[in-house]
């Protein structure tokens, strides 16, 4: 077993991350952000006659949908050709007769993507925060970064499964493709089936688990997460009565968004080192 | 230090049920420029894979300066390798210089000689310029000085000059010669035999996953004992005179060719031949004795 030289996989980290700032990657998604999230908050109650910025939590709200969608596309597009894209391009056999080894590679890798998405949406959101700091108490501020924070884990758990993707996939085109299928699957069909089985079964069997199993889904697990944490929009969907106590606790979701990030990096560093 | 740089005992590697590389043994001495040669498919890439530790081995083992190449001094025998892999792919995104600081950061060689390795291998000018903007030979040469970074002692180069104009050709040979006489190991990789054949002073034949012959070039060529060919050339009559003095001796061949006449015999038969053919007198203008070429070597030991 060789000890893990962090030095390598900051140096690997390093290139990655200046690789997206310089190409201008990270200037793009900051923007994307800052546009969409900048709209939601001013004209997201447009159907309703208003335009303006309404409650800190019913922009979170909003804010949630948006990011559901976005963030794990832009995580799986960012990784998805991590190592399949330098084994496909014949980088990679000249990488790995270096001092590093496949673990470093991976968690690079990792890091550098990780770091230019982070900054990213702090950069992104981080804008809009600012531009409605004005009309913000502390505690929508507190609420605020929190939907900042778990949307970087929300995007870490997904960028966590495009790399693992990149390392199992024989080249880039099937890594796309079982991307883009990771994403409709997660961010569209899950929350259907699971939805569709609690119709088809009336709710008879199983009901208490379903709940359970909005866990195997780091995209819903970002909703509860942040749904949970709002007063204003827990009684607005009226979800507060059927789902458990024990779901409800910040720290329990945040570990699971964890486990969704370390787990998917792990399997990837597993078949690697194969 | 070891003294064999590379060791291989009965390495062996199977993809599935095929065996690509069936028990090689090869040694390498320190301070040597190896050849290795094959066609494509004979398994020379597989095995060079092996030695840089990219494929696990199936049986067998391989040692570079003792040491096995994943084994638990990783990172010391790494730094003592270099390698140019066929076509090398770098980063069309960095330009010439940081391609070569990414690299000696890995390597943990100081990012200051990086510009005299690119000044080694005439990139200097380009330092500066994005690697997607070099040409095909220059994309070589920034390859190569990726692989000298922190002076390896052990250098894998596969088809290192494809890609190269013959004036950059010569440069790249010269570079390997001052690199000999400082004590670095080459091991190279050709199907251009004509070329290696004058510049490594031993060579392999590898043909199907096996290595069917190693040793200097002479000894292959004695080895296999091909014939030799006289090339003679004269004036008017010298076929007549040459096959009348030759008489006796066990010749394959005689063949004209314009002026030149093309004798092939035996090596054993080429010293009464000379000493026959000296009493031609002025019949005779010129004599060249033609060794067997690498290519000839290669396909007889190949049939």
């Amino acid at each position: 077993m060789l000890s893990i030289d962090f030095r390598q996989i900051g140096i690997v980290a390093g290139k990655e991350f200046w690789d997206r700032i310089r190409n201008r990657w990270v200037l793009a998604v900051a923007v994307v952000f800052t546009v969409f999230a900048l709209v939601i908050a001013y004209f997201g109650a447009a159907q309703q006659g208003a335009v303006g910025f309404r409650s800190i939590d019913v922009t979170i709200a909003s804010l949630v949908s948006l990011v559901i969608y976005l963030i794990p596309l832009i995580a799986l597009i960012l990784g998805f050709d991590a190592i399949v894209g330098e084994r496909e391009r014949g980088s990679l056999d000249l990488l790995l007769t270096l001092p590093i080894t496949r673990k470093e590679l991976i968690l690079g890798k990792y890091a550098g993507l990780a770091g230019a998405l982070a900054f990213s949406t702090i950069a992104g959101f981080g804008a809009v925060g600012l531009i409605l700091s004005p009309q913000l108490n502390l505690n929508a501020l507190f609420h605020y970064a929190g939907f900042m924070g778990s949307a970087i884990l929300l995007g870490f758990a997904f960028l966590s499964i495009a790399v693992m993707l990149s390392v199992f996939a024989a080249d880039r085109t099937r890594a796309s493709g079982l991307a883009i299928g990771t994403w409709f699957f997660f961010v569209l069909v899950f929350d259907l089936l699971l939805l569709g089985a609690l119709v088809v079964t009336a709710g008879d069997y199983g009901g208490a688990i379903f709940p359970y199993l909005l866990l195997a889904n780091p995209a819903d697990v970002f909703r509860v997460l942040n749904v949970f944490s709002l007063d204003e929009v827990r009684t607005l969907y009226g979800l507060a009565t059927v789902f458990p106590e024990a779901l409800s606790n910040p720290a329990t979701l945040g570990g699971v968004m964890l486990a969704w990030i370390v787990g998917p990096l792990a399997v990837a560093i597993w078949r690697f080192e194969r | 230090m070891a003294s064999n740089i590379v060791e291989a005992r009965g390495a062996t590697k199977d993809f599935g049920t095929v065996q690509a590389v069936k028990g090689v043994d090869l040694t390498i001495a320190a301070g040597e420029l190896f050849g290795l040669i094959g066609h494509n498919g004979a398994g020379k890439s597989t095995l060079f894979k092996m030695m840089l530790g990219l494929i696990p081995i199936t049986s067998g083992e391989i040692l570079l300066d003792g040491e096995k190449v994943n084994g638990p001094r990783f990172r010391e025998t790494r730094r003592k390798i270099g390698y140019l892999p066929e076509n090398v792919v770098l980063y069309d995104n960095l330009t010439g210089i940081e391609t070569l600081y990414f690299f000696a950061d890995l390597k943990a060689v100081p990012r200051k000689d990086c510009p005299a390795l690119l000044e080694k291998v005439g990139l200097s000018h380009a330092a500066s310029r994005r690697v997607r903007e070099y040409s095909k030979g220059m994309r070589q040469r920034l390859g190569f000085a990726q692989a000298l970074l922190g002076t390896p002692r052990l250098l894998f180069l596969d088809e290192p000059t494809t890609g190269l104009d013959p004036g950059a050709i010569r440069d790249f040979y010269r570079i390997l010669r001052e690199l000999r006489d400082e004590g670095v190991t080459m091991v190279l990789t050709s199907h251009i035999l004509a070329e290696i054949q004058e510049r490594v002073d031993r060579l392999a034949i590898m043909e199907g996953g096996l290595i069917r012959a190693t040793g200097t070039v002479q000894d292959l060529r004695e080895g296999m004992n091909l014939p030799l060919t006289l090339e003679i050339a004269g004036g008017a009559g010298l076929a007549e005179q040459v096959t009348r003095v030759l008489h006796g001796i066990a010749i394959e061949s005689i063949e004209e060719a314009g002026s030149i006449l093309h004798i092939r015999l035996p090596r054993e038969a080429k010293m009464p031949a000379l000493a026959r053919l000296a009493t031609l007198g002025d019949t005779m203008r010129d004599l060249h004795v033609r060794e067997p070429s690498l290519e000839d070597v290669f396909f007889g030991y190949r049939n």
